[in-house]
């Protein structure tokens, strides 16, 4: 059986698991559709939070983008587990006390105003639509690649699986499917690190085994697997793995919007929602990230390891010999995934000098320039390598057995699906429920209702689909600055909301505005308006951005706008009415807290 | 529901209650910031005479410590915040 067959197969049974889940817990009523009646297991609940979480961005793109540079990214492993402590701590257990549906109903009630209503739907429905752009990327580099197609026929195939999907079944569905979903997605990811680890450090737990020991070149003892890895990437020019190179404020502040974007997201915040108890939503949070930490101390390991493995191929008789040669690319059995992913366009080698062999090395830097002359070397002949094929590449590069492929193939998908399927869900819900029945059309009958949903989350993936085909970024990099938006308008809001009563309607919706207007427009100086290349006014690096702020990193000074803005309007007008602050102190303490109040 | 004096009693309780859980939430947060801001960004440089399988500890804090410290912490608001709930007695039924 070929790869082709087998990875097909194996995506096969995964979707098949799915739907069938689907539709064995098919949704009802509305209640069903948006929370599951309430009835989740915190440790259930935790396991579907994780599989909802962790996307593309985490299972597809994260440790690329840490492969390539290190230390540096770094922001992402912190930036998302430690948005997961401002959840626990100052969200989830106040919104499963207030006992509704949505958040932008909590900010609707809290702030007494339709007003604040319908302008946290606006922040949800562009944080939201942003994340899914992630998403479609990812969810293009899989298809592309088991398929065997390109990028964009993959892209295209992969918004029809994501919409038939997600339309297939409300929380419900999506919570025991998502619980199937974190199963194969988790083993998927750390079995071929398993095997990995076991290669280079013989340590079979990956997370331990990045901090290990492997042979050192030429076979003759051991040395720091990190050591090594230092040793041949600075020896080809690049810059070190485990030394910083990024500014401190950059990293501060992309980690913290990051953290504050996790607390934000609605997809991530509504699951909160569906747990049975106040004491229930506060085990949740922790048992989320119990399930999101096995992927996530696994992912730095994945990445340093995978860098190794890299450099070695292309080098395999170490930096300071023979570089691999063209014909070997071609015929030999441990290159052919370079081969498959060429079909992708997403990865390319160019033999720049006629000499047979494909140079990879840093032809940016200034001490590799002079070695580069001496040996005759036009430029680093290994020309595309995309951040986001680096996991699903992996057990390839390794040369692991090709089960495993196949079962990184289900897993990608499964990340990419279950998170898309989350946020169309959160969109739908945000468009149909909040504006269309809270405000605009409140005796629309139940079926318009759901109705309404699923167009809204047609509209949703046909948007992001078009936008996916040129993304601002690596799929992490374009998750991150939906991150941003959260941050900067949805968190400061709730959190406000419940520790302050002194914040009132005009404070909340101004300081969501300003929040969400200044990182919006910050994002879009940077990487283009409404994301279209090349209408950027500030090249989006460090040095040339406008306050030295990388646009990923602005959603965190955005949040600060959001709170000094709503403080000081708040403290200028009129104080909020005396049942608001009997709300705020309700929400406050667990008792009677109840069952879900329906509509 | 409840009488006059027991309503009173339970508001000063609440009072209490709030203010015990943001002293609990203050020192959470300042153990958050110190693992990932601190020994894993700006604080590296300080302990990096501290050395971690061909690394130093900052940057085991950055890719592994900091997430590890997020679980505890979370953990122990969930345990210690559910025995709060019951010494104020405002605990779900």
């Amino acid at each position: 059986m070929d790869q082709f067959t087998i990875n097909l197969l194996f995506v096969g049974a995964s979707f098949a698991l799915y739907i069938g889940i689907a539709i064995w817990a098919r949704a009802g009523s509305t209640s069903e559709f948006y929370a599951a009646g309430r009835g989740v297991h915190p440790v259930t609940n935790g396991m579907a939070t994780a599989a909802d979480w962790m996307s593309a961005a985490s299972f597809i793109g994260m440790a690329g983008l840490i492969a390539f540079t290190g230390y540096d990214n770094s922001t992402f492993l912190m930036g998302w587990t430690g948005g997961y402590v401002l959840l626990a701590l100052l969200l989830a257990p106040y919104l499963r006390k207030f006992g509704k549906f949505t958040v932008s109903e909590f900010i609707g009630d809290r702030f007494y105003s339709p007003t604040a209503r319908i302008v946290a739907v606006i922040c949800l429905i562009v944080a939201s639509t942003t994340y899914v752009i992630g998403q479609m990327t990812g969810v293009g580099v899989a298809f592309g690649r088991f398929l065997e197609i390109s990028n964009t026929s993959g892209l295209l195939i992969g918004a029809c699986v994501v919409f038939a999907y997600a339309v297939f079944g409300g929380m419900k569905g999506v919570t025991y499917t998502q619980v199937a979903q974190y199963v194969v997605l988790i083993m998927a990811y750390t079995i071929p690190a398993v095997f990995i680890s076991l290669q280079l450090t013989g340590n079979p737990i990956p997370a331990l085994g990045l901090f290990g020991e492997t042979a050192a070149a030429g076979g003759e003892g051991s040395v720091y697997l990190l050591q090594k890895l230092d040793q041949v990437v600075t020896e080809l020019g690049f810059a070190s793995y485990t030394e910083a190179h990024k500014d401190n404020l950059n990293m501060v502040l992309f980690t913290l919007s990051l953290m504050i974007g996790t607390a934000g997201l609605p997809h991530v915040i509504m699951r909160f929602f569906t747990v049975p108890k106040v004491s229930d939503a506060r085990w949740s949070a922790g048992w989320a990230l119990v399930f999101i930490a096995l992927l996530y101390l696994t992912a730095p390991a994945v990445g340093a390891m995978a860098r190794l493995n890299i450099t070695n191929l292309m080098w395999p008789n170490g930096t300071a010999n023979e570089a691999v040669s063209v014909e070997a690319i071609q015929n030999d059995s441990e290159y052919n995934w370079m081969l498959t992913w060429q079909k992708t366009g997403l990865l390319d080698w160019e033999d720049k000098n006629g000499d047979g062999k494909i140079q990879y090395y840093n032809d940016k830097s200034d001490a590799m320039a002079e070695k580069a002359a001496a040996n005759g070397w036009e430029g680093n002949e290994l020309t595309k390598f995309n951040r986001d094929i680096l996991v699903l590449a992996n057990p390839e590069i390794a040369s692991l057995p090709s089960w495993v492929i196949g079962l990184v193939a289900a897993g990608g998908l499964a990340a990419a699906l279950s998170t898309a399927a989350g946020l169309l869900l959160a969109i739908s819900s945000a468009v149909s429920h909040d504006l269309l029945k809270g405000q605009l059309t409140p005796n629309m009958s139940e079926k318009s209702e759901l109705l309404s949903a699923r167009i809204a989350m047609a509209v949703a993936i046909g948007v992001a689909t078009i936008l996916g085909l040129n993304p601002p970024g690596f799929a992490a990099q374009t998750v991150a600055l939906a991150f941003g938006l959260a941050a900067a308008s949805i968190f400061p809001a709730l959190m406000m909301g419940i520790f302050s009563k002194r914040v009132n309607n005009v404070g909340a919706v101004s300081g969501m505005l300003a929040g969400l207007g200044f990182t919006l427009v910050y994002i879009f100086l940077h990487k283009g308006w409404l994301f279209i290349a090349g209408t950027n006014s500030f090249p989006d690096t460090v040095d040339g951005s406008l306050l030295g702020i990388q646009s990923t990193a602005i959603g965190a000074v955005g949040a600060l706008i959001n709170f000094a803005v709503a403080y000081i309007v708040s403290m200028s007008t009129a104080d909020t009415p005396q049942d608001i602050k009997d709300l705020v102190e309700s929400v406050r303490v667990p008792a009677g807290a109840g069952g879900a109040v329906d509509h | 529901m409840a009488d006059q004096s027991t309503h009173t009693k339970a508001a000063a309780d609440g009072a209490g209650y709030w203010t015990a859980n943001i002293r609990i939430i203050v020192i959470s947060l300042i153990i958050w910031a110190l693992v990932s801001f601190g020994f894993g960004i700006l604080l590296r440089p300080m302990i990096s005479g501290i050395s971690v399988g061909g690394t130093d500890l900052g940057f085991w804090f950055a890719q592994q410590g900091s997430i590890l410290v997020f679980l505890a912490l979370i953990f122990f608001y969930a345990w210690r915040m559910n025995k709060l709930d019951r010494e104020y007695g405002v605990e779900e039924d």
